[in-house]
């Protein structure tokens, strides 16, 4: 019996799921919100999410990674992507990769043939989270409003993410793109989020995608 | 007719703009550009309030937030109140409606006039002390007597329309400031391309330059003004907050600014606008350009409305087109104030004189002044005023300052303006909150900020430059090297051209001698808005309070809001003459933040109503409000309480869920109990540190249930936790313990034990979980899965995998209720769907939905604990008689095995976990209710124990508890004693803690 | 609020992502059945309350989740150094540079 439980959580695509902002039915407020809203909302659900541990410091570590992911292993307060997959780093022995739905079994099993025998961990936390993405003009004020972390672009580039303090509680900022930003959520606080994020974008107006 | 004392021209307002806006119910005109205080000197108001201690009428003194006396309360509706607004902060808008916040019924014709002369009587100095001590019982009626007096001002009694929210900056370079100093490092900071941000509290920047008479480059101030303001407008990385007080003066250049966006606009914000916002910023570097206020000179009856800060009149003539009375009379010590007479002069008013304290003043300004023919007094001074409710005359007469005497008898002078200037004082506020200490300048007559380790430069009036040129100069300098400091370099700049103008030296002149002494003299004010006079700062040393600090308490001076702006420096200057010291020896009061009052609601931003603090919610949430759910809060978790049917109360649903999970088969849904992943090849060692029981033959497929102490051996959290693999391990945890827990196994990992191989990962969210129990769960399970339930092949204890409603699951069969249980974990994504599933096809079974109030009956009748409900950080295992999970033999002293093993703690009359049955099975023991052994002994009786748990409502027919008692488990059978509040005591035998099932058979089977 | 340089991460955060974890460099005892009752207690109970240096343990708990130690003015609030778990304070009081500990970290100029 292998050392570790891996083990197939995600049923079939027939299976009846709702993403941590199912009760929000965003699909139906498409369209509703301020024409040009200064912030637009998508939540990028049902995505893969895995937590991945390790010593940063161990070129072998770092290798397989790459071997499994063909992804640098990230350095600190950093995200890498390709187009299916990101990896971020979330502390000096963590990362989180995100991969399309349903592929967090193989990548998984790629990664754990890839490491070997190293000492590491790799946990499915598909359910337990999800991402939000904010594009718009309006993004760094409505971020400013909510963390006292500096959003400013010389602080925060492109390809930079930062666990912090947001509002009263904590979540991942992550930077996509010039206007695109990402936070990572926790599942049961989504809909504190929800509310905090219609809020704090209501001045400049909210629009949601699909 | 309407604002008689409004000016035929000049000043900064917009005439063409009519304001009506009301004052203590009386209606009244003013203009766009005008403060409140301005638009009430500009109709002849001369009373804005009545005293705090002596209830005499006060009017308005100054033009800025050092004002004491015109804090009124703002508003037009309930729901609008502000209360403690400064006149001469608000600016005026159309529909505006302040009243006095004190002397009521009218501050004219006031009822305390006559109390305010026993009043005075009744709260000599010292009142905290003296008349508040004894007798206790008496505060509350003194509390509403002060509180109605005192002007506090009310709070609305109906929620805010308006909204308040934080916003958070960083940036290279914060100037607090916008007068001449602050503009200049504005400018230097900004043109390097350094992140800037400039606040001032004012409505519109520029400070002393929007009424100075003097000439920038040749032209007037306010067009440099203009200049400079829109060269920072133009620069990308500059914040200009106007109406934005920098309060606080936080650690490690921590600031916040409360910005007012929207007061000037009307009652209510615009529909969209925020009203008020606090910023939050970290600066690398801060520019103090905060500037000067103005003394006053102490002097008799120098309360009675019509005395005024001369530097506050300059400001009404010039910036506002009011002139708060006719004929003038100018106190001073100094050059600057003399420009108050010629700007009086020049808008054709009279100068009654001026008095000058000094012996033969030659400085430009009084030169000028002579030239233009106003009458100088030199080596005198105003040492009285006279007049009820507003100036009539002031009494000027030579003065020996050295002496502290009066050396002539004087002449009275008819005059309804007395302007008053005692000098600057460099408003050191800001630069004092982090504790730094100010050092006196005797060149200067001030404090200026000493050494602290904040990264910050000051510029200007604060450091005790206060001439116009070297104002700039300081403060471009001062901008320059900040921006340098912070990894700018700075582009060379020229500075306006500024006549350079001759100024003699202020005397140093605080209290002005009495022909009588101080005690016997007309009141001479030091603190308005706190009532301290000069006589009662004499009382307080002659009386031995010595420290400046005592004298502050004793006295009241520089309390509240009023932070000492005004009164500060003339209360140190007569408490060290006073004793016969120096200023320097006699030292300073701290300030604090905030420098002004700041409201509420800027206080709270967003964090308010739904957005009070975060909710929680499980991924089966919808499922119970749709089934009628109660909920209860856990930490930030919304659970299910009960789900009452029809009429039912808590007691009814209760019992009949209990009843249907003995019976039949009940759904808890266990989602927010803390989940920890664990992997690595220690993982099993790790647990073996971290429990008090032994993990070291858990098998593949298990689960145990284990307790985790602190180092002092006392039980802290617990849980369930199955073995997935070798290496690999799922912890459970307390719901509310789920962060603390995890962080607790980090830091043994990370900094005791960091050659253990092993990693966490919180799992909380990620897995659903649906809990089924009750004798036909696993019929009902049954139905849904592939899993093989035979209880051989499942048994009590293990976990399996497979599909439940079709979705991958792992259930455990482990059991908190002493019934057949499955904990069904779904990745939270698909639970409802499966939760839909299990509640169609449990509908045969009776399934019945349950929550926290029937997990916590069951539980307990079957003795299983609740940690921080049964224990209380001072319970050890063997306290709660589970001994048996106590690994005695386990080779590493595991984390609180030591400790349990202290003398104290191995005591056998700790107060232990028990049941206890009332012997009269329809009362119900408190939960928390003390318990004695002896119910007729003299009160303080000795009590041996209290009440954890305890449940009416339940499956077993009669009322039990559980409690801890001294000595308990070795007293079954024996009686304890409750006395409840009502005179009344219950009675109850102590029995084991087990009331259902002790050997299991029930969920075991 | 303070502003405090995670080793980690690199760079200063806000003192709202921390929390204090109490004095550093208190390690476990290594037999405490050894220890009397007095040891054990210095142990769990006794701390140094100084007014100055204060070498102290904190968590960067809404960042990269890691225990780090700080060196802290316990008078000015400064924090003079920060370094991790297993690394020795450069700064120890008298005669010790700040400056030099600072360097490197801090803000970027």
């Amino acid at each position: 019996m292998s050392a570790i439980n891996v083990y197939q959580q995600r049923p079939g695509n027939d299976a009846h799921a709702e993403s941590p902002l199912h009760h929000a039915d965003l699909p139906s407020l498409v369209g509703k919100g301020r024409k040009n809203a200064g912030v637009t909302l998508r939540e990028k659900a049902f995505l893969g999410h895995l937590t991945l541990r390790g010593d940063g410091r161990d070129p072998a570590f770092a290798g397989a990674v790459f071997k499994a992911l063909g992804l640098e292993l990230p350095v600190a307060l950093t995200v890498v992507a390709n187009d299916e997959m990101s990896l971020q780093w979330l502390g000096p022995d963590e990362w989180l990769l995100i991969v399309p739905g349903g592929q967090e079994l193989s990548v998984e099993q790629k990664l754990r043939e890839a490491l070997g025998d190293l000492h590491i961990q790799i946990v499915n936390v598909s359910g337990g989270q999800t991402l939000l993405q904010l594009t718009g003009p309006n993004v760094r004020e409505v971020l400013m409003k909510s963390t006292s972390y500096d959003v400013h672009p010389n602080n925060f580039p492109v390809g930079k993410a930062v666990g912090t303090v947001f509002a009263k509680s904590q979540l991942v900022i992550r930077r996509t793109g010039e206007d695109t930003w990402e936070l990572l959520i926790r599942r049961s606080f989504s809909d504190y989020w929800w509310l905090w994020l219609q809020d704090a974008s209501a001045e400049f107006g909210l629009s949601i995608e699909a | 007719m309407s604002q008689v004392y409004r000016l035929s021209n000049g000043g900064r307002i917009d005439r063409s703009s009519v304001l009506n806006f009301t004052f203590n119910g009386q209606s009244y005109q003013g203009y766009a550009g005008d403060t409140l205080a301005a638009a009430l000197l500009a109709n002849g108001v001369d009373i804005v309030g009545r005293s705090f201690k002596y209830s005499r009428p006060r009017g308005i003194i100054a033009a800025g937030c050092e004002e004491p006396n015109a804090i009124l309360q703002i508003g037009a509706s309930e729901a609008t109140q502000v209360p403690n607004v400064r006149a001469t902060q608000q600016a005026l808008y159309a529909g505006l409606v302040a009243t006095s916040t004190n002397g009521w019924p009218s501050v004219n014709t006031d009822v305390m006039g006559i109390l305010g002369k026993v009043g005075g009587k009744l709260m000599p100095p010292g009142f905290y002390y003296k008349t508040f001590m004894y007798p206790q019982s008496f505060w509350m009626t003194y509390e509403k007597y002060i509180r109605k007096a005192a002007g506090l001002g009310r709070a609305p009694l109906e929620n805010d329309p308006d909204s308040y929210d934080y916003m958070s900056h960083h940036c290279d370079v914060l100037i607090v400031g916008a007068g001449p100093a602050g503009l200049a490092a504005a400018l230097a900071a900004g043109r390097s391309g350094a992140r800037v941000i400039l606040a001032d509290e004012q409505e519109e920047f520029g400070g002393s330059l929007l009424d100075s008479r003097e000439s920038l480059d040749g032209k007037p101030a306010a067009d440099w003004v203009a200049a400079v303001v829109a060269e920072l407008k133009g620069m990308p990385e500059v914040l200009l907050l106007p109406r934005a007080t920098v309060n606080g003066y936080h650690d490690h250049n921590f600031l916040t600014i409360h910005e007012r966006l929207a007061d000037h606009l009307g009652d209510r914000a615009p529909i969209g606008q925020v009203r008020q916002r606090m910023h939050r910023v970290r600066a690398k570097r801060v520019v103090l350009a905060t500037g000067t206020h103005e003394r006053p000179l102490v002097y008799g009856n120098n309360d009675v409305p019509g005395n005024m800060l001369a530097g506050a009149v300059s400001t009404y003539v010039r910036r506002y087109g009011v002139a708060p009375g006719r004929k003038l009379v100018l106190s001073t010590n100094n050059d600057h104030a003399y420009r108050v007479a010629l700007d009086w002069h020049d808008a054709g008013l009279k100068v009654v004189a001026v008095a000058d304290a000094r012996h033969n003043p030659r400085g430009s300004l009084v030169e000028e002044a002579r030239a233009k023919g106003i009458r100088i007094l030199t080596s005198s001074a105003v040492i009285e005023s006279r007049g009820s409710k507003h100036v009539t005359a002031a009494r000027v007469a030579a003065i020996d300052v050295q002496a502290h005497a009066v050396t002539s008898p004087g002449e009275w002078l008819d005059c309804d303006l007395v302007a008053t200037s005692g000098g600057y004082s460099p408003v050191v506020h800001l630069a004092s909150h982090l504790g730094g200490k100010p050092i006196w300048r005797d060149d200067i007559l001030g404090f200026v900020p000493g050494e602290a380790p904040q990264k910050r430069v000051c510029v200007g009036g604060i450091n005790g430059v206060f001439g116009l040129a070297d104002a700039l100069a300081d403060g471009f300098e001062g901008g320059v090297r900040a921006a340098s400091e912070a990894g700018f370099k700075a582009v060379e700049g020229l500075l306006p051209k500024v006549l350079a103008r001759q100024e003699e030296a202020t005397l140093g002149l605080f209290q002005v001698p009495h022909d009588r002494n101080t005690a016997r003299a007309p009141k001479q004010f030091v603190d308005q808005q706190n009532d301290v006079t000069a006589a009662a700062i004499e009382l307080a040393t002659r009386e031995g309070f010595e420290s400046v600090e005592h004298v502050k308490r004793y006295t009241a001076l520089g309390f509240g809001t009023d932070q000492g702006k005004l009164g500060n420096i003339n209360g140190l200057a007569i408490a060290a003459r006073s004793m016969g010291i120096t200023i320097p020896e006699m030292g300073t009061t701290m300030f604090r933040p905030n420098y002004t009052p700041v409201t509420f609601g800027a206080v709270a931003g967003r964090h308010c109503g739904h957005l009070f603090e975060p909710v929680r919610f499980t991924a089966l949430h919808a499922w119970h409000v749709k089934n009628g759910a109660q909920f209860e809060d856990v930490g930030q978790w919304k659970r299910p309480w009960y789900f009452p049917k029809g009429a039912e109360d808590i007691h009814a649903a209760v019992a009949r869920e209990c009843q249907a999970v003995r019976d039949s088969v009940g759904l808890l849904d266990a989602s927010t109990l803390g989940k920890i992943d664990i992997q690595g090849p220690d993982a099993r060692e790790f647990l073996n540190r971290i429990y008090t029981n032994a993990w070291t033959k858990l098998d593949v497929g298990k689960a145990r249930y284990g307790l985790m102490c602190k180092e002092d051996g006392m039980v802290f959290d617990d849980g369930v936790t199955a073995c997935l693999a070798d290496n690999h391990f799922l912890m459970t945890t307390t719901t509310g313990g789920a962060a603390r827990v995890l962080q607790w196994l980090e830091i043994y990992q990370q900094t005791e034990w960091p050659d253990l191989k092993v990693y966490f990962t919180s799992v909380t969210d990620h897995w659903a979980t649906l809990t089924l129990s009750g004798p036909n769960s696993r019929k009902l399970l049954g139905e849904v899965t592939d899993i093989d339930l035979d209880k051989d092949a499942f048994p009590f204890m293990s976990w399996k995998e497979g599909l439940v409603g079709g979705v991958p699951a792992r259930v455990f069969r482990i059991s908190f209720t002493g019934e057949l249980s499955y904990e069904v974990n779904i990745q939270a994504n698909y639970a409802m769907g499966v939760l839909e599933k299990i509640a169609e096809v449990g509908k045969q079974y009776n399934l019945t939905p349950y929550g926290t109030e029937t997990m916590h009956v069951l539980r307990a009748e079957k003795g299983f604990i609740i940690v921080g409900q049964d224990t209380d950080g001072s319970m050890t295992p063997d306290d709660l008689n589970m001994g048996w999970c106590v690994g005695r033999t386990k080779p590493f002293s595991w984390i609180g095995w030591r400790g349990m093993n202290r003398e104290d703690c191995v005591r056998d009359n700790r107060k232990q976990l028990v049941g206890l049955k009332p012997v009269d099975p329809s009362k119900w023991l408190p939960e928390g209710a003390q318990l004695v052994f002896d119910p007729k002994q003299p009160i303080p009786m000795d009590m041996v124990g209290h009440v954890t748990s305890s449940y009416a409502a339940n499956s077993l027919g009669y009322s039990f508890a559980l409690a801890v008692v001294k000595g308990g488990l070795k007293r079954m059978g024996e009686r304890v004693f409750s006395p409840q509040a009502d005179g009344s005591v219950i009675e109850a035998e102590i029995c084991a803690s087990v009331f259902f099932d002790p050997k299991g058979d029930r969920q075991n089977i | 609020m303070l502003h405090i340089f995670c080793p980690h991460c690199g760079e200063l955060r806000s003192e709202e992502e921390f929390h204090a974890a109490g004095q550093a460099h208190i390690p476990r005892p290594l037999e405490p059945n050894a220890c009397s009752d007095e040891e054990w207690g210095d142990y769990m109970f006794f701390r140094d309350n100084p007014r100055g240096l204060h070498h102290e343990l904190w968590i960067h708990a809404a960042g990269c989740r890691q225990y780090f130690n700080a060196t802290r003015d316990t008078v000015t609030y400064e924090i003079l150094e920060t370094y991790p778990i297993g690394a020795k304070p450069q700064v120890t009081g008298k005669g010790a540079s700040p400056q030099l500990a600072v360097s490197g970290q801090g803000e970027k100029v």
